[in-house]
C-alpha cells in the first residue's frame, strides 16, 4: 500500500529526514518509535504533504501513485489520515459541520453525491458510541477550549467516521487517561481491516500493549536504524535507545 | 517651456472659472460640477445650486465656521496621508437627471456594476418588498415604491428633496444627535454635504419593506458627503438597509458621511449596513478614506440596531452609537469589520446609557489579513441617573497568518453601581497549521477559510436581512480571497 523510497526532507537548510525507506501492506500495522526530535511527526507530516517541509528526494508511493505530486487535500480524498500529535483549534467551525464537509469532500473528489443527513447522523452516533463521546460534543468548535486528551479522542473520532486506508497515529496516547487510552484503542482496532493500515508512533508499550503492532522501528536522526517484531518494542522499554543509537551515529558519522 | 506654458493656462483657466462662481454663484447653478477647494462662496454655491432656504445655508455656514476651527482628529490608530481638503470637489451632479419611471430604465453600465455586486436589479425588483433610492454621485438619481410608503405616510426620499418638501421635519431633527461641531468629518459634512436620505416613518407605522439605499462613487475626486437622516416616531418601526461599492481609483478619496437615528418612544430602528469601497489595490495604493459619523437616540421603550459588514475602504474611521436617553431603551452593535492587504480599520461603537435600565449589547468581530491592522475602540458610559443598565460586550478578532494585526479598545465609564457590565474578548488565528489541519481532512484552503470566517461571523451575518446577508457573506469571501498562505 505505501513504499517510501529514500525520501529525504527538511526545514530551509537543516534536513530532517535523511533517506526514509519503509514498506507497509495492507493489514498490517507499523509502530514508529524514537527519541525525542528524531524526526517521527516530521515523516508524518511529509507523508501527509505538509509544505513547510522541502522534499528534497525520494518517493512516497501509495497505490501506484507518488503522494508527493499531490496536494494535501487530494492525498486525504485518497485515503491518508494524519491524527495530529498537536491538533490545532479551528475557531468558527463545529465538529458536526467540520466533519460534514470533510466527508463530502472527499466524497466529491471521489464523484459521490453529499452524504445523505439521515446517514450521516447515524454514523456520527454509532462512532460516537464506540468512543464513548459525550453529547453535545458535535456542537461544540473544533477542539476549541478542548482538553488535551478530548483533542486526541476528537482525532481518532475523525478516523473512525472517515475510514481511511492509511491511519498514521501520532503519539496519540499522549494526554491519554488509562481508561480513554483503553477505549481509544480498542476503537483503533476496531476498525482495523485487511484493506487498511496503520502508523502508530509512539514512546510507550502501554500503547502497543493494546495496538499490537506487525514491525517496529526506530527513527533516530531521520534514519530508520533498527527494525523488528513487536518484540523490539519491550526491549525498548527496558534498555532505551542507547544501545542502538551509539552504533548508529558510529556508522552515519 | 511647453509644460509651462500649459501650466500657466491652466492657472488662468482655474482662476477664470474661479471667479466666475465667486459672483455669479446666484445665477450659475448650471454647470455640473464647481471648482475644486472649499471657502464660504462654495458652501454658498452649493446650497443655492440645490434651492436650498436660508436656514439650511445658516447652517451649512455655522459648520464651516466650525469646521476652519478644527484639527483633523489623530487618536484613532490609522496612519495614512491627510487629504488635501482644498483639492476635492465638493459638488458634482451627474451629467443629465434621468428621471425614471421604474428601476429598468436605469444606465446599462449601472445595472452591470449591480450584477458584479450580485445585487442584480432584476432580483430587486422580484423583491418587491425592498423600495431602492440609489445615490449616484452625490444625487438622487432614481427613487422607486415611493407612492406605496406614501400611502402608509411613510417619507422616503433623497435629503435634497426633504428640505424643499418636508422642511419643517428636517430643521427641526437635523444635527440634533450629531451637531456640526461634534467631530471635524462632522463639521465638514454638513458644511457641504450633497446629498442623502431622508426617512420618517409616522406613529404607530411598521414600515412593511426594508427600505435601502447603494451609494457609489462616480466621479474621480468626487469628495462624497452624504448625509442621512432617519426618524421613527412612536411607536413605529423600520429597517433600513444601506450598502456602497466604488469602481477601481488611483487617487484616495474621501467619504464623510454622517447618519442620525431618531427613536422615538417605543420605536425601532434597525440599520444595517454592508460596506464595500474601493480598499486599494494590493499594494496599499489607492482607496476611499471612509470617516463616518453615525449616531442614534432612543427614547422610552426605544430600539436602535446597528449592524455593519465593513469589507472596504483603505482607511475606516467609524463608531455607530446610541444614546439611551429613555428609561427602557436598548442599544445594539452588529459588527464584522475585515481589513485585508494595506487596509486599516479603526471602528466600534459608543453606547452611553443615560436613562434607567438601559441594555446594551455589543458583538464586534474584527478579522485581520495581509499586513492590514484593525482596531476596535468601543465605549460604554453609564450615568449616574441610568440605574440598573446593563451592557454585555464581546470583542473578537481572527488574524489571518501573521502579518497583520488588530488590537481592542474597550474603555468603560460607570457612574452608578447597579449597573452592570460583562465584557468578553477573543483572539484566534489562522495559520498555516490550521489550514493544513482542514487540508489533511481533505478541505481546500479556500473552502476552510470560508468555512472558518462564515462561523465566525455567524452572530453579526444572522441579524441581516436575508438577502444581504447572503451578499455579506459573498463579500467576505472576495475580500478574504488569497489571504493565507
Ligand atoms: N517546523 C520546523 N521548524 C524547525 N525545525 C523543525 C520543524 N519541524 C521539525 N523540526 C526539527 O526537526 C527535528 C525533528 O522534529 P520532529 O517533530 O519530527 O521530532 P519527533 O521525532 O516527532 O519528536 P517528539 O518525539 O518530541 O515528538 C527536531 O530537531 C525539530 O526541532
Ligand atoms: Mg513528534
Amino acid at each position: 500500500m505505501l513504499k517510501i523510497n529514500n525520501l529525504k526532507a527538511g526545514i530551509e537548510d537543516n534536513q530532517i529526514l535523511k533517506g526514509i525507506n519503509l514498506e507497509i501492506k495492507t493489514g498490517q500495522v507499523h509502530a514508529i518509535m524514537g527519541p525525542n526530535g528524531s524526526g517521527k511527526s516530521t515523516l508524518a507530516s511529509v507523508i501527509a504533504g505538509k509544505e513547510e517541509y522541502e522534499v528534497e528526494g525520494g518517493e512516497i508511493d501509495f497505490e501506484g501513485t507518488d503522494l508527493l505530486d499531490l496536494s494535501p487535500e487530494e492525498r486525504a480524498h485518497k485515503g491518508v489520515f494524519l491524527s495530529f500529535q498537536y491538533p490545532v483549534e479551528i475557531p468558527g467551525i463545529s465538529v458536526s459541520n467540520f466533519i460534514k464537509t470533510s466527508i463530502n469532500e472527499r466524497r466529491k473528489a471521489a464523484g459521490l453525491d453529499p452524504m445523505p443527513a439521515k446517514e450521516l447522523l447515524r454514523k456520527l452516533r454509532e462512532k460516537m458510541e464506540l468512543l464513548s463521546i459525550k453529547k453535545g460534543y458535535l456542537s461544540r468548535n473544533m477542539n476549541d477550549g478542548f482538553s488535551g486528551g478530548e483533542k486526541k479522542r476528537n482525532e481518532i473520532f475523525q478516523m473512525a467516521i472517515l475510514e481511511p486506508k492509511l491511519s498514521i497515529l501520532d503519539e496519540t496516547d499522549s494526554g491519554l487517561d488509562i481508561d480513554a487510552l483503553r477505549i481509544v484503542a480498542n476503537g483503533v482496532n476496531k476498525l482495523r481491516s485487511e484493506d487498511n493500515a496503520t502508523i502508530v508512533i509512539t514512546h510507550y508499550q502501554r500503547l502497543l500493549d493494546y495496538i499490537v503492532p506487525d514491525f517496529v522501528h526506530v527513527l533516530h536522526n531521520g534514519r530508520i536504524i533498527k527494525s523488528g517484531g513487536k518484540e523490539l518494542a519491550h526491549e525498548l522499554e527496558e534498555k532505551g535507545y542507547d544501545w542502538i543509537t551509539k552504533e548508529a551515529d558510529k556508522k552515519w558519522d | 517651456m511647453i509644460e509651462k506654458k500649459q501650466l500657466s493656462e491652466d492657472k488662468l483657466l482655474e482662476k477664470v472659472t474661479t471667479t466666475e462662481y465667486k459672483y455669479g454663484f446666484t445665477t450659475d447653478i448650471e454647470s455640473d460640477t464647481i471648482p475644486k477647494g472649499l471657502s464660504e462662496d462654495v458652501v454658498r454655491i452649493i446650497s443655492a445650486k440645490k434651492n436650498e432656504p436660508q436656514w439650511m445655508l445658516d447652517y451649512r455656514l455655522k459648520a464651516y465656521k466650525a469646521w476652519i476651527e478644527m484639527e483633523e482628529p489623530e487618536w484613532a490608530n490609522v496612519s495614512y496621508a491627510k487629504p488635501n481638503y482644498q483639492d476635492i470637489i465638493y459638488y458634482s451632479a451627474p451629467k443629465q437627471k434621468p428621471v425614471l419611471d421604474s428601476l429598468d430604465d436605469l444606465d446599462p453600465e449601472m445595472k452591470k456594476m449591480f450584477d458584479k455586486l450580485g445585487i442584480s436589479i432584476n432580483e430587486q425588483n422580484k423583491l418587491a418588498n425592498v423600495a431602492v433610492d440609489i445615490v449616484m454621485d452625490s444625487v438622487s438619481v432614481a427613487t422607486s415604491f415611493k407612492e406605496k410608503l406614501g400611502d402608509l405616510g411613510i417619507i422616503f426620499c433623497s435629503i435634497s428633496d426633504a428640505i424643499q418638501d418636508h422642511p419643517k421635519l428636517v430643521k427641526k431633527y437635523l444635527g440634533t444627535v450629531v451637531p456640526a461641531r461634534d467631530n471635524f468629518f462632522s463639521a465638514l459634512n454638513s458644511a457641504v454635504f450633497s446629498d442623502g436620505s431622508f426617512c420618517y416613518i409616522p406613529k404607530g407605522i411598521k414600515c412593511p419593506m426594508e427600505l435601502s439605499t447603494y451609494f457609489r462613487i462616480n466621479e474621480a475626486g468626487t469628495g462624497q458627503f452624504e448625509r442621512t437622516l432617519l426618524i421613527a416616531d412612536e411607536g413605529s418601526q423600520v429597517s433600513y438597509l444601506e450598502g456602497c461599492t466604488a469602481p477601481m481609483r488611483d487617487e484616495n478619496q474621501l467619504h464623510a458621511a454622517v447618519v442620525e437615528l431618531i427613536a422615538m418612544d417605543d420605536a425601532d430602528i434597525k440599520y444595517s449596513t454592508v460596506q464595500n469601497w474601493y480598499p486599494g489595490n494590493a499594494e496599499g495604493v489607492g482607496g476611499v478614506f471612509n470617516f463616518v459619523t453615525k449616531r442614534g437616540i432612543c427614547y422610552k421603550n426605544a430600539k436602535i440596531s446597528w449592524t455593519q459588514v465593513e469589507t472596504g475602504s483603505a482607511v475606516t474611521w467609524k463608531y455607530p452609537s446610541c444614546i439611551l436617553k429613555g428609561d427602557n431603551s436598548i442599544g445594539e452593535f452588529f459588527s464584522v469589520a475585515v481589513t485585508n492587504n494595506f487596509q486599516q480599520a479603526d471602528t466600534g461603537t459608543k453606547m452611553i446609557h443615560l436613562g434607567k435600565n438601559t441594555k446594551s449589547t455589543i458583538i464586534a468581530k474584527g478579522i485581520s489579513a495581509g499586513k492590514s491592522n484593525g482596531n476596535y475602540r468601543g465605549l460604554v458610559r453609564i450615568a449616574k441617573g441610568a440605574t440598573n443598565s446593563r451592557n454585555f460586550s464581546q470583542c473578537d478578532s481572527l488574524l489571518m497568518g501573521d502579518k497583520c494585526g488588530s488590537h481592542t479598545f474597550p474603555y468603560i465609564e460607570v457612574k452608578n453601581n447597579s449597573s452592570k457590565i460583562e465584557h468578553e474578548a477573543t483572539t484566534s488565528k489562522i495559520g498555516e497549521d490550521q489550514l493544513f489541519y482542514c487540508n489533511q481532512r481533505g478541505i481546500g484552503t479556500e473552502q476552510a477559510i470560508t468555512l472558518i470566517v462564515n462561523g465566525y461571523c455567524k452572530d453579526v451575518l444572522n441579524q441581516l436581512p436575508m438577502e444581504f446577508a447572503v451578499e455579506a457573506q459573498k463579500l467576505l469571501e472576495i475580500s478574504l480571497e488569497g489571504s493565507v498562505g
